[in-house]
């Protein structure tokens, strides 16, 4: 089949990651051909400002080299600018001559910076602040001048400003509002800032408009700019001129093709522009109104573009909350979202003059709607989150100004400052993988995201407490490149761009029943899966659909094909069920009876209130089943584990209710249960509470007049107490709570998540509101639970009864 | 010098069962002299024989869930390509792969 040609007009970062992105998903379906009009190959536009402050070089923001385009068969035409498009011969024309066709266009031209119009911007030494030319210009006025002026107080200006200081230049920025980055700061921040920058010894003139640029030069010869006059008579003696005034979508080749452009490239969701044929990603376009100049959405964009030119159709770019980090060293700043707030908004602030911290949060209905930071910004990220989440922060209000490790969330406490780490420091305890590894990947490999640097360097690949610390150091690394990961809008896995809600709702509304209807129907990139995503749909169907999906044994993860867990060496462990963690002398006596007669080394009591048998050979299995007579403890699966117990009431002297028949009760009423992930209860006769119920996904808590019901408790990798639920009075009452509430989380959770995961994500109050409040729909959720348990089989007596008998039995030759 | 020796362990086809003995999407274990050797069969019914043993810390292959044509180990995840027995980016080892092929429905194993 001949391929598609896909022509990209401007060799940016927006434009190539929306190739990178393409090849990823797509890699055959175009001939690529790619046009710059720079001379040189993808670099990081956003590094210039460390390369201009001599922190970083050229070749350290290089993205993709010249090599990269070839690797992949892409032509690559630099220092070429495209003059024309012809729209019906679909080709376009370089200024040189050159032309090529194609079958789909992606605009990527990015932006223009803007020059003030006031007299004298023609003299040498007047520039802008843009590309690599530009650096190089400042680079080499700061080695032959002494005085610069920065025409423009915001983000890049002052980058500009701080990289010619560094330089040794005399700056002085001029900057026509009243306060610095009017745009991203308020008032205090700026003022702040404004201090830091002047102890570096940048000269700041605030509210001040500049009328025109003077310089030399004589018998016409255009001379060396000499200084800047402002309106209110004043001038400024100076050997250069900056100006970062700001930035204008470049549309001029889309506009003389007559594509319809509105201060940019007007595009849709899909990126496409008035003419179907042609895309456009980055700078240059105009998306909802809105021309973005930072980089992150830019990518954001890209990944959609790339989707579509994949003729995958799925996903829409639906617009981004900016944020913003200053990228000069020793100045911590950070701004994201609506910071000025409004009607209804209320602002949370902690302002410690001396220390230099200013934070603010601007909060409407509960959610944060934007922040600004300065001097401790290590939890922007998190911030960030939360707020493209529209996470509600009711519960964590009153320490959410302490940030996330306040939370107990960054894993590593004290050591939430990676900026500060030295790169021997250990990140990630699990992989022993340090900061010095983690920023040379990120550097070398050209990562942006916490998933790549997972991938790379297997930090925060095991537990993933340390995921909070990889996404600062990753942050810090590469500046305003970096954004969080969607946490609401995640796909499934690499074979899909379908959510976990979205694969939930398909599931449940067209009625799917297996794991290839799920893919097929939903259009799943890869022929069947990966083992991420088999063992979810897997999950799902059974849980939407019991009794009518199909349980794909080959989808499930080796513990529950094989129902029993395996260790290190391939070996087995047996764990069979002791209702409430009691036991008889029968029970004991053929425990005995199978660990001598099946040789198994080790036998360990549980945290789960039984009993391990450890090592037990594969094809030992079925047999170690039937001589047990035990039913199965579950203790391998994504299921109902145990319930712990204490004596209770009835050996107890504080004893007031009696914990252990209750925990028996609720354990016989669960048991068989799948979920989305591991599920533990515990049952304690009185408030000492020796059964630990309130770190469990249920505890229980037996009190003089009833019991106590508490959710969502975790004793794992970061200890999370159970919330309190409600209180009841009767057995049956416990049961039908207890029950109703593991259905909720059946039902709505994504596979994987515990139930404090899920909880923190649907809230405390709604699922009060579910359980406590609407009796009616917590019967309904109870009943779905016990039609979904009913008669389901022990898989330890049918194995031992020669149910997938092939499991168990090797091959000879 | 060792040519003798060679001419011995001369390899041969030898068959191992029916394509239907293994599971689509999965995989049976074959015990023979040079260990553990893991039998898959994808989607496709093609069928592949790996050194039942991770590159990474020698878990048993044939125990992980299989994909396309990879197999993801059931101890750490790693994904090994069922026909080159390679570890897929960014982790780098190789398990020892085994010839096969299918005849009649039965499955020969090159040893």
């Amino acid at each position: 089949m001949q391929k598609l040609k896909l022509v990209m007009v401007g060799n940016g970062m927006a434009g190539v990651r929306t190739l990178e992105e393409l090849l990823k998903i797509a890699p055959d379906l175009y001939d690529i051909t790619v046009f710059g009009a720079e001379p040189y190959a993808n670099y990081n536009r956003i590094l210039l400002s460390p390369v201009l402050a001599g922190e970083m070089t050229l070749k350290d923001i290089m993205l993709n080299d010249v090599e990269w385009y070839a690797a992949n068969n892409i032509v690559l035409h630099l220092g070429r600018k495209i003059v024309k498009i012809d729209r019906r011969a679909r080709k376009v024309i370089a200024a040189d001559g050159t032309e090529a066709e194609y079958d789909r266009l992606l605009l990527a031209t990015g932006s223009n910076p803007f020059m003030l119009p006031v007299p004298g911007t023609k003299f040498d030494g007047v520039i802008t602040y843009r590309d690599i030319a530009d650096t190089n210009a400042m680079i080499e006025a700061a080695a032959n001048f002494k005085h610069a002026v920065v025409i423009g107080g915001g983000l890049l200006g002052l980058e500009a400003a701080n990289g010619l200081a560094l330089r040794g230049m005399h700056v002085t920025v001029v900057h026509l509002m009243e306060w610095l980055m009017e745009r991203q700061l308020d008032r205090t921040a700026a003022g702040m800032l404004q201090r830091s920058l002047e102890a570096k010894g940048l000269r700041f003139l605030l509210n001040t408009q500049t009328t025109e640029i003077v310089g030399g030069g004589q018998d016409g010869k255009v001379g060396r700019v000499k200084g800047v006059k402002f309106k209110d008579g004043s001038e400024v003696a100076t050997d250069l001129v900056v100006m970062a005034v700001g930035i204008r979508p470049n549309t001029e080749l889309a506009e003389m093709a007559g594509i319809h452009c509105n201060r940019g490239i007007v595009v849709n969701d899909t990126m496409q522009t008035f003419d179907p044929k042609i895309y456009a990603v980055g700078e240059c376009v105009a998306h909802r109104g809105i021309a973005y100049g930072l980089v992150a959405p830019l990518f954001e964009m890209g990944k959609v573009c790339a989707n579509h030119l994949a003729n995958f159709g799925i996903g829409r770019y639906e617009g981004s909350i900016l944020s913003t980090k200053l990228k000069v060293t020793g100045i911590d700043l950070f701004s994201a979202g609506d910071f000025t707030g409004g009607a209804g908004a209320e602002e949370i602030i902690m302002h410690d003059a001396m220390g230099g911290i200013y934070k603010k949060l601007v909060i409407k209905d509960n959610r944060i709607v934007g922040g600004v930071m300065y001097g401790d910004t290590v939890d922007g990220s998190w911030y960030l989150q939360l707020l493209r989440d529209k996470q509600d922060v009711h519960d964590i209000r009153d320490h959410l100004m302490f940030g996330q490790s306040h939370l107990g969330n960054s894993g590593h406490q004290g050591q939430s400052k990676a900026a500060a780490m030295s790169d021997q420091m250990e990140v990630c305890g699990c992989n022993g993988v340090c900061k010095g590894v983690i920023v040379k990947a990120i550097k070398e490999k050209g990562l942006f995201t916490v998933d790549d640097v997972r991938k790379h360097t297997k930090a925060s690949s095991s537990c993933g407490s340390c995921t909070g610390l990889v996404e600062q150091i990753l942050a810090s690394t590469v500046g305003g490149a970096y954004q969080p990961a969607q946490s609401k809008n995640k796909p499934v896995c690499a074979c899909t761009d379908h959510t976990h809600e979205e694969t939930r709702r398909m599931i449940r509304e067209h009625k799917l029943l297996s794991v290839p209807e799920v893919m097929k129907f939903m259009e799943w990139r890869t022929p069947n899966g990966c083992a991420t995503c088999r063992p979810a749909l897997n999950y799902y169907l059974i849980s939407t659909w019991p009794h009518e999906a199909k349980d794909d044994p080959q989808s499930r993860f080796i513990n529950e094909r094989a129902h029993a867990n395996i260790q290190k060496d391939g070996t087995y462990s047996v764990v069979p069920r002791m209702w409430g963690g009691s036991t008889t002398a029968a029970e004991l006596r053929r425990i005995a009876d199978v660990v001598d007669k099946y040789k198994i080394p080790t036998v360990k009591v549980t945290g789960g209130q039984r009993m391990d048998l450890l090592g037990v050979k594969k094809e030992d299995l079925p047999g170690v089943w039937r001589d047990l007579g035990m039913p199965s403890g579950h203790a391998y699966a994504k299921a109902l584990r145990t319930v712990k117990t204490c004596v209770g009431s009835e050996w107890c002297r504080f004893g007031v209710q009696d914990s252990t028949q209750m925990g028996i009760d609720l354990e016989k009423d669960l048991w068989r249960m799948y979920a989305p992930h591991k599920v533990k209860l515990a049952v304690s006769g009185c408030p000492r509470n020796c059964a630990e119920s309130g770190i469990k996904d249920v505890g229980v808590i037996g009190v003089e007049s009833g019991w106590e019901i508490y959710i969502a408790g975790n004793g794992g990798i970061k200890t999370e107490v159970a919330q309190f639920l409600c209180k009841v009075t009767s057995r049956e009452e416990v049961l039908e709570h207890a029950g109703a509430f593991l259905q909720l989380y059946r039902e709505e959770a994504r596979y994987l998540d515990r139930t404090v995961h899920y909880v923190a994500r649907a809230g405390i109050d709604y699922v009060k509101q579910r359980i406590v409040e609407d009796a009616a729909g917590r019967k309904a959720l109870y009943g779905r639970l016990r039609f979904a348990l009913k008669d389901a089989p022990d898989p330890w007596q049918e194995r031992a009864q020669g149910v997938a008998k092939h499991e168990f039995e090797a091959l000879t030759v | 010098m060792n040519a003798p020796e060679k001419a011995f362990a001369m390899t041969s086809w030898r068959k191992v069962g029916s394509v239907e003995d293994i599971p689509q999407l999965g995989a049976r274990v074959v015990k023979s002299e040079h260990g553990d050797i893991a039998l898959f069969r994808n989607a496709d019914d093609e069928v592949f024989a790996l050194l039942d043993k991770c590159p990474h810390k020698g878990g048993p292959l044939s125990q992980g869930i299989v994909f396309g044509r990879h197999v993801a180990c059931p101890l750490h995840n790693w994904s090994i390509g069922l026909a080159d027995g390679q570890a897929v980016a960014p982790d780098v080892g190789c398990a020892q792969r085994f010839e096969t092929k299918v005849e009649n429905g039965f499955v020969l194993l090159k040893m």
